[in-house]
């Protein structure tokens, strides 16, 4: 594989990373805070029509985005009212809530457009359109660096940038705030917090909802940057890919980074199969590839590589003591 | 919080989650600007107002009984099988090699074969994620996800690197063997009478031979494999040593383990039979409709098989009315497709309604129901 090649990989490695990152991030919120989700999926889903629909209709990307954000939550709260109110069974309720979405995304947007479940191709203002950083012309033609920030680095949609910047924030909240060390506490032992005087269901609810906006990002991304509009089942299982890297990265942030761009690597290999059958000296099926993040998950979870340990409380609703 | 009666745990908290379900399905299809009396009439007429319909809603109810009855066995022993989807695909994959393997002289043999097959793959597929659930403690939920991906990338691989024809396109297996083929409904003795095709006038309709013509159905033989595994599954889990090991199991496994049961043998055995049965579903679809494997074959049925399997509360005979009533949304989804502007994904909101009510706002149902109870002063015996 010659640089130029790799460049162009890497790119795609970022693009298709970044929705991944995004909703891996989102489940670590819930996740640590006790809360399963397998959700992801619906709730991206959701987020890429509303955000298509609503770019679409208004014209402005901003909007859209604020709309993804709000179905997201919208489903967050559905799910936070079932696993944590009513203490139902976290697992079903994301199961449910896949079906949900991947049926009524269709219904809003055929309403709405009449295209086949489609919404309008999005341009302009309605799209996040590519940002070049700074200096990137002026570098690009230093040797090995320069065309490395300009096709990789630099080009991509300031959600990508977002996206990047939520890892460094999510640590820092999750380890060096009072709000994210009680929302981990509540994760592994409830009761404990509890009789610290914090709220239990309070401290999940808050989880929850953060899972909803960083999945409604995530839904939105795929909607007005990766892609130009909303499709029938346009997230195509990321919302899986998410969670399973979300085990790979032992529910932790920087790990989350690592996972989600090894997996975005894959599908960006995965779109290039004249390159790996150059690389590996012989044909790959492309379904190995997509099936590549399902398996190194599996390994992790058997422990043959490194251990994933759960948060403790994980799947369990909290009954207050009486 | 009240303890409810036991009838109104069985029966009435179900109903009302459903009724829920129904409720907020026509709150959508009014957002949508559609008539929901409209849209229940199409339903019911197309699933079940005619022997077509009904040829319909017996194929899904078959499918979903199998993935239904997988969920149960499983959920007894305290394990969450949601791989139902990627057993079902991978069942597929043993009846379709069984079925091109030989020139099959008749179909009951050539059925024997498939289940064991489709069982046999199944059950195959189940066994990784159980081992490891049993020997190294992964969480079998999320290993059963990540197979259900890992088996339809590896169903893509079979169809199009091994199985599919010389020539052929599209990603799917050869057609199956004549003597492979199963009888449907309409072509067994005395059922068949039920899709007489009549003319307006009631006589029945002549083919130019002379003959009695009926309604091809895709329901077909395997629906009484599915009763037989109902019963089966019945009778293994309330009648035999074994079926109580696997509900002692899932109770309590402290208790059990204590008892001298032995949790690696009961973990595996429990998920070996989810994965037969999840697989043996192929023979319904794969073998009795299709007759070739085509991609995604199970269709979400394996996920089905959770609602079905919580709406039926676990036991087969709730299974078995369950099936029938997400056959029943199936089919009638499709004729809405089919004869309404609404779109075809309404039977998937419909699904995720029944699923989410029943299955993970069941509380609340019970919580509501405690209340009335309470009020009305009719107390838990």
């Amino acid at each position: 594989m010659d640089y130029a090649t790799l460049l162009q990989i890497l790119d795609s490695t970022i693009r298709l990373g970044t929705p991944l990152l995004i909703a891996c991030l989102a489940g670590l919120f819930s996740e640590r805070a006790g809360i399963f989700d397998i959700g992801l999926e619906g709730k991206m889903l959701m987020a890429a029509m509303a955000s298509g629909a609503v770019a679409a209709l208004s014209g402005s990307v901003w909007i859209g985005l604020l709309a993804g954000i709000g179905a997201s939550m919208l489903f967050a709260l559905l799910h936070g009212l079932a696993s944590i109110t009513f203490r139902g069974n976290q697992l079903i309720s994301g199961v449910a809530l896949n079906f949900l979405s991947s049926g009524i995304t269709v219904l809003i947007a055929q309403r709405l457009f009449g295209q086949g479940g489609r919404t309008p191709p999005l341009e302009g203002a309605a799209r996040f359109n590519p940002i070049d950083l700074p200096f990137a012309e002026a570098l690009k033609d230093v040797p090995v660096i320069g065309p490395l920030y300009y096709e990789v680095i630099s080009g991509h949609s300031i959600l990508v940038y977002l996206a990047l910047a939520l890892v460094p924030l999510s640590w820092w909240v999750l380890s060096r705030t009072r709000f994210g060390l009680r929302l981990r506490a509540v994760g592994e032992n409830p009761a404990a917090v509890d009789t610290a005087g914090v709220s239990v269901v309070r401290m999940r609810y808050a989880a929850v909802l953060i899972t909803g906006v960083l999945c409604g990002i995530a839904g939105a991304y795929m909607a007005t940057a990766l892609q130009a509009g909303f499709g029938r089942e346009m997230t195509a299982g990321r919302g899986y890919i998410a969670l399973a890297a979300l085990i790979f990265a032992k529910w932790r942030p920087w790990q989350a980074l690592g996972a989600t761009m090894l997996f975005g690597f894959f599908q960006a290999l995965a779109l290039r199969p004249d390159v790996v059958e150059r690389t590996v000296g012989m044909k790959v099926p492309i379904s190995a590839l997509d099936a590549l993040p399902y398996i190194l998950t599996v390994l992790v979870l058997a422990g043959f590589v490194g251990k994933a340990i759960p948060p403790r409380a994980g799947g369990e609703p909290y009954v207050k003591e009486r | 919080m009240d303890r409810l009666p036991k009838w109104a745990d069985v029966a009435l908290v179900p109903l009302i989650s459903l009724l829920l379900a129904a409720l907020v399905a026509a709150l959508v299809l009014l957002a949508i600007g559609q008539s929901p009396v409209n849209a229940f009439n199409v339903m019911v007429d197309g699933a079940l107002g005619s022997a077509y319909g009904w040829g319909y809603t017996l194929y899904y109810a078959t499918s979903f009984m199998f993935t239904g009855l997988a969920v149960t066995v499983a959920f007894h022993a305290g394990l969450f099988n949601i791989g139902g989807e990627g057993q079902a695909q991978l069942g597929g994959l043993g009846v379709a090699l069984v079925c091109l393997a030989l020139p099959w002289p008749h179909w009951t043999l050539a059925l024997l074969a498939a289940t064991i097959g489709a069982a046999g793959f199944g059950a195959a597929w189940a066994a990784i994620p159980a081992y490891l659930q049993a020997k190294r403690g992964s969480h079998i939920v999320i290993t059963t996800i990540m197979f259900n991906y890992i088996a339809s990338a590896f169903i893509v691989y079979m169809l199009v690197d091994v199985l599919r024809p010389a020539g052929q396109m599209d990603p799917a297996s050869a057609r199956f063997p004549e003597g492979a083929k199963l009888p449907s409904l309409n072509e067994m003795p005395v059922l068949k009478e039920f899709f007489l095709r009549l003319n307006a006038d009631g006589t029945p309709k002549l083919s130019k031979a002379g003959e009695a013509m009926y309604t091809g159905v895709p329901a077909n033989v395997t629906l009484f494999i599915a009763l037989l595994a109902c019963v089966a599954v019945w009778a293994l889990l309330w009648h035999t040593r074994l079926g109580f090991q696997i509900r002692a199991f899932g109770k309590s496994e402290k208790a059990s383990r204590y008892a001298g049961i032995n949790p690696v043998r009961i973990t595996m055995i429990s998920m070996l039979i989810s994965g037969g049965l999840a697989g043996m579903m192929a023979i319904n679809n794969v073998m009795g409709e299709s007759e070739r494997l085509l991609q995604n074959s199970a269709e979400g049925a394996g996920f089905i098989g959770i609602a079905v399997a919580l709406m039926g509360r676990n036991h087969p005979i709730g299974v078995f009315l369950a099936a029938l009533l997400f056959g029943f949304l199936y089919q009638g989804g499709a004729a809405l497709g089919m004869n309404t502007t609404i779109p075809l994904e309404m039977r998937i909101v419909l699904q995720g309604l029944v699923i989410l009510f029943t299955g993970a706002l069941d509380q609340m149902v019970r919580m509501l129901l405690g209340r009335a109870f309470a009020l009305t002063g009719m107390r838990a015996a």
